[in-house]
């Protein structure tokens, strides 16, 4: 597995950064990336007043050039020291892909504005379970961390699709007292999804009393079946599609329970139990052919920019 | 001598504007006024009566003096009209466009009492259009004061409380949640009806006076109201974050694919640029028959924005009737040239599923006007039996909107029970230093009177902080006047408060 991982040092000798360091750096610079497959990036963004302000469960909305799309990201992690906050991106869509392309370090964002949403209750729970499924391991680590910050016993169960996608182990092994890794092929760890390996913790650990659960809509709500029999508190964190991120379109409501939320500012973290995901699975399609439409022509601009007569640059603004 | 007194006859009709070709702007996004030529507004200002009541003055929420700058323009001296207007107001071009002057100062203008009253929203169009083409924007020295103000929303009303505070002296950054200022003149108003480069030329004044931006910053989640002032050094804050957290319709079908609210339609189309797609990443729903319920200026804008994207039929869904629909006339009559289809007294039940997790239709009652409800206006009643379906792929919401919850959830300024800031007459909120007005005070409202909240609040805020109130030259008018800074008085005084 190829893990590349790039780090632009600050100048300063003890690597923290000074006031000189900061000047010198632009607003929103990508100073680390790091790919976890041909699919999964993290990058790290300066940007040392929101690396104070993050608190787990919290958002950010990006804009990677000035003719991009807001795109709504969890925080994976923030170092307030380093002044950096860290993002885990899956290319999946034409953006995501763009960035793939175009964040290298050294690279400005657009934008970035955040932190934004109420940041995760954490809870006092005695013995808790953070469930991650792929992208969602990411942003399950700052919560597990937090837990654990609070004294109580974490259990984390991390899903991914096969083994070579599989990220951040030893940092969840850091700060938990038990990694359970699922794989859907069984490739790594136990096969199935994380729901398997959910179930063997809560039978080898009856007195679990709170779980968190981010990934995949499905694999949440899979989550919040399983530990809605003996009634665990489980909170789950949404990501709908969304525009401004501060409650002023109304793009990311969902149904939680017979109420109409917005996940940008009401949430995004609500009770699993509670959350109606179908109707959260329905409307993330709302622009599925319009995404299918735009990575079909990003495609073929990549492809004629790489003949070597394609003169065609990609459609959107070069970068700056 | 007694003065002589004159007869003069003036046009009985207000001088007509041209504009684009209903049928040929339904299919751009240029503006659809063309505004004055230098030969109409010469004709339309003569009109005005100078008549000594000024109840035009009155009538216009920041007080522009509106004779004193049509009689500028009689006498062909724009740079003088220019100065008028903007010793009270600095946006004149986005004023005359996006005001409604027929409640305001149009509506009390006594020409209007037996013609047709004087066109007085065009006229400071036109004036501030002269000056965006003229580049008029030279600033005065301006003495340091040496107050730090912090200013939360770059919309109008963070623009004019900002302007006023600058001229003070004072050092104001303007703090702005999207990745451009302007707020809902660049999010919400389309640009057939206020272009950008209008609003980048009335805001670049403001970065003239020294104000400065800062973008992509979330107040409130990046760093709290308190904070601003405990740990950022700002001595005072306003806060004018707008209204924007839109209602739904709160009936089935409402979470349906096809059900948006006209903020993210317009924030789709002119801030993010969704009809340029692809060439700008952000998509906007495909729609062929839309129906836009409510009849205010957001409405109006959200309908005519579809047409334009290509909607073969708009229609208007409306729970009262033409005469009491909160938006400005003339975007009514826009609307209806452009063949917007109106449907008053009708109030949708349902939206109906197409069986995909879209749109099919929307099932609507018919109402009739009852008793006056608490605003004075006849409250709707539905009409028994009276359901029906209209076929639409599109249902946007522009019902109005809430207070935004975020400021409420990361400070501890008192809101009232409806989650609007709570101030009192001078805009002065439950914590020291800490200013707020428009939308997020008062609710929904307009462009100009938010602008007014801002300069009353930064009124307060000079008292507040003890620089000296120098209204008298914004109110002297002439064509000595620069941003409302009277040469011979530029400067403000700071006077040492008792300690």
């Amino acid at each position: 597995m190829d893990k590349i991982r790039t780090r632009r040092r600050p100048p300063a000798a003890d690597g923290a950064p000074t006031e000189m360091d900061s000047d010198q750096r632009s607003k929103f610079e990508i100073v680390a990336r790091e790919d976890f497959s041909d699919a999964t990036y993290l990058l790290e963004i300066y940007h040392p007043l929101m690396a104070k302000a993050a608190r787990p469960g919290q958002f950010v909305i990006v804009m990677a050039h000035e003719h991009g799309e807001r795109i709504p990201l969890t925080i994976a992690d923030y170092d307030r020291d380093e002044g950096t906050i860290t993002l885990v991106i899956q290319a999946v869509g034409k953006s995501t892909r763009e960035m793939q392309q175009i964040c290298t370090v050294g690279h400005c964002l657009h934008g970035m504005v955040g932190p934004m949403g109420m940041p995760s209750e954490i809870g006092q729970g005695q013995k808790v379970l953070c469930v991650g499924g792929g992208l969602g391991v990411a942003p399950i680590y700052p919560q597990a961390r937090g837990f654990k910050e609070n004294g109580a016993s974490v259990i984390a169960v991390l899903g991914f699709r096969t083994s070579s996608l599989i990220f951040w182990k030893e940092k969840f092994e850091s700060c938990c007292d038990e990694v359970i890794v699922c794989t859907d092929d069984g490739s790594a760890g136990l096969e199935g999804r994380v729901t398997e390996g959910m179930r063997l913790a809560l039978e080898k650990h009856p007195d679990i009393d709170e779980c968190v659960a981010i990934g995949p809509p499905v694999m949440m709500q899979g989550a919040a079946e399983m530990t809605r029999p003996q009634g665990i508190k489980t909170m789950v964190s949404l990501n709908p599609v969304m525009i401004d991120g501060t409650g002023m379109c109304g793009g990311c409501r969902v149904k939680v329970g017979d109420q109409v939320k917005f996940a940008c500012v009401d949430g995004p973290d609500f009770d699993g139990h509670q959350v109606d995901f179908g109707d959260l699975m329905a409307r993330l399609s709302r622009f599925s052919d319009e995404e299918k439409a735009a990575m079909q022509r990003w495609s073929e601009h990549c492809r004629m920019a790489q003949q070597p007569d394609g003169l065609e640059t990609p459609p959107t603004a070069p970068e700056k | 001598m007694a003065k002589k007194r004159t007869i003069r006859t003036i046009p009985q009709e207000r001088t007509p504007v041209a504009e684009q070709d209903p049928g040929e702007r339904i299919r751009n996004f240029d503006e659809v006024s063309h505004g004055y030529g230098k030969e109409e507004a010469l004709v339309e200002a003569d009109r005005c009566l100078m008549c000594p009541e000024q109840p035009c003055v009155a009538g216009c929420p920041v007080g522009v003096n509106i004779p004193a700058f049509i009689q500028k323009v009689t006498e062909k001296d724009l740079r003088g009209a220019y100065d008028v207007i903007t010793t009270t107001n600095l946006l004149p071009a986005v004023c005359g466009r996006v005001c409604p002057q027929e409640t305001q100062c149009e509506g009390v203008c006594t020409v209007g009492d037996t013609l047709e009253p004087v066109a007085i929203g065009r006229l400071e169009r036109f004036v501030g259009d002269m000056a965006i083409a003229a580049g008029w924007a030279n600033v005065p020295y301006i003495e340091p004061s040496g107050f730090r103000i912090g200013i939360v929303g770059a919309g109008p009303a963070g623009m004019a409380c900002a302007a006023d505070m600058a001229k003070a002296g004072c050092e104001v950054t303007v703090y702005e949640a999207f990745h451009q200022s302007g707020g809902v003149l660049r999010y919400g108003i389309p640009d057939f009806r206020l272009p950008n480069e209008v609003i980048d030329a009335e805001m670049g004044n403001l970065e003239k006076l020294g104000v400065h931006f800062e973008c992509n910053t979330l107040v409130g989640r990046l760093f709290t109201i308190e904070q601003m002032i405990d740990e950022l050094g700002f001595h005072a804050v306003f806060i004018g974050t707008g209204a924007g957290y839109p209602n739904m319709l709160g009936v089935p079908g409402d979470s349906l694919n096809g059900v948006l609210s006209a903020n993210e339609l317009l924030t789709r189309c002119n801030l993010m640029h969704a009809r340029e797609f692809p060439n700008y990443d952000t998509p906007m729903p495909p729609a062929r028959h839309v129906a836009v319920v409510g009849a205010g200026n957001t409405a109006m804008d959200a309908m005519r924005v579809c047409l334009r994207l290509g909607a073969e039929e708009v229609s208007c869904i409306y729970r009262r009737s033409r005469a009491e629909a909160p938006a400005r006339a003339e975007e009514v009559h826009h609307a209806e040239q452009e063949g917007i289809r109106f449907k008053w007294l009708t109030n949708p039940v349902a939206v109906l599923d197409d069986g995909e997790g879209g749109v099919s239709g929307i099932r609507c009652v018919r109402m009739e006007l009852g008793e006056p409800d608490d605003s004075g206006r006849r409250r709707p009643v539905p009409v028994a039996g009276s359901e029906h379906d209209i076929e639409v792929d599109l249902v946007v919401v522009a019902i109005g909107t809430n207070a935004n919850p975020i400021i409420g959830q990361t400070s501890k300024l008192a809101l009232n029970k409806w989650g609007y800031i709570e101030t009192d007459e001078d805009l002065v909120t439950s914590m020291p230093g800490i200013f707020a007005g428009g939308d997020i005070v008062t609710g929904a409202a307009t462009v100009i009177e938010a602008m007014g909240a801002g300069r009353k609040a930064a009124r307060n805020m000079r008292r507040y902080l003890g620089i000296r109130d120098a209204d008298a030259p914004y109110r002297a008018s002439g064509a000595d006047t620069l941003f409302g800074i009277d040469l011979r008085e530029r400067n403000f005084v700071r006077i040492q408060t008792s300690t």
